[in-house]
């Protein structure tokens, strides 16, 4: 057999990425398993990981991770080029581009916690605006905006929180992980 | 508070609870806007016991309803609708004023003419005042 000629060599930003998008896509999982009252409420476990990514590495890398989460997540979960995987993927771009805006607001003023909501209303926003132009042609779909932006405003504190405290026990900045006891 | 919540507490900045704070007032405005229960979408009229129209509540207009007692007006104007004129001795149905939420009814007794509004998620079965 000819060796090939074409060899990847991983970086370590590479590595980087696959990694953190492995926590991503274990959460998605993990968070499949929950039982929830509606569809598309829903805790997005996952956001957490792209937070810490955003926060240590950039919005490059968190595009990376969230983008490489919902492909990932949604072969795992059979629902790839399902209707709930243009949901996930719309919301997930929103809110990434969101979350590019909101890494900009003074960081004495605002931290994760506002990044996590901000984006989770642009995920919401992005999600009921495919659902009312392509799955149900009909402002019915928009009766639910206040329990989705209930949702929003709750996980969106609980996720950001969460990020926070691993990016406090991370130690923050662009420094190699540092394995902390609390 | 325990140290375990103020640990939490620890971790946000002013901004963020102007950003949860906004989020809520959101979510109120958008309760408020999308669950106003028993807005009307149409009215009944009817005319000694039988329906005589069936109109909805999107554009202006005026409908003339006989009785034994002559023409009763009813006046249609988007989301509301009233009793116009009524030949009836007492006016309680012209009185009534403008009706705007669903299962509002107006009845000129003397010239069995009824006006009640309709809607999904009506609030009551009649209102009076």
């Amino acid at each position: 057999m000819t060796p090939s000629t074409i060899e990847l060599v991983p970086t370590a930003e590479d590595r980087r990425i696959a990694r953190h998008a492995a926590a991503a896509i274990a959460l998605t999982v993990a968070e499949a398993a929950i039982p929830l009252p509606l569809p598309g409420v829903k805790p997005g476990l996952a956001n957490i990981v792209t937070l810490v990514v955003l926060a240590r590495w950039g919005w490059r890398e968190a595009v990376w991770v969230a983008l490489l989460r919902v492909l990932a997540g949604s072969l795992l979960l059979g629902q790839f080029l399902a209707p709930g995987f243009f949901l996930s993927l719309s919301g997930s771009v929103a809110s990434l581009l969101a979350l590019g805006l909101a890494m900009h607001l003074p960081r004495r003023w605002f931290g994760p916690v506002s990044q996590s909501i901000v984006a989770a209303f642009a995920h919401i926003g992005a999600q009921l605006l495919v659902a009312r132009l392509w799955l149900v042609p009909h402002d019915g779909v928009f009766y639910l905006t206040p329990v989705f932006a209930a949702a929003a405003v709750v996980f969106g504190t609980a996720n950001g929180l969460i990020a926070a405290r691993l990016l406090k026990e991370l130690g923050g900045g662009k420094t190699a992980p540092v394995a902390q006891e609390p | 508070m325990s140290p375990a919540l103020a640990a939490w507490r620890g971790l946000l900045r002013p901004g963020d609870y102007g950003i949860a704070l906004l989020g809520l007032v959101l979510c109120v405005y958008s309760a408020l806007h999308l669950w106003r229960g028993g807005a009307p979408d149409g009215a009944v009229i009817r005319a000694g016991g039988k329906v005589f129209a069936q109109v909805d509540l999107s554009r202006a207009r005026t409908v003339d309803v006989p009785g034994p007692l002559g023409l009763t007006r009813i006046e249609i104007e988007p989301g509301r609708a009233r009793v116009a004129s009524d030949p009836g001795p007492r006016q309680y149905c012209v009185r009534q004023g403008w009706l705007s939420r669903a299962g509002a009814v107006a009845i000129c007794a003397p010239n069995e003419v009824s006006l009640a509004l309709t809607g999904r998620g009506a609030d009551y079965d009649s209102l009076n005042y």
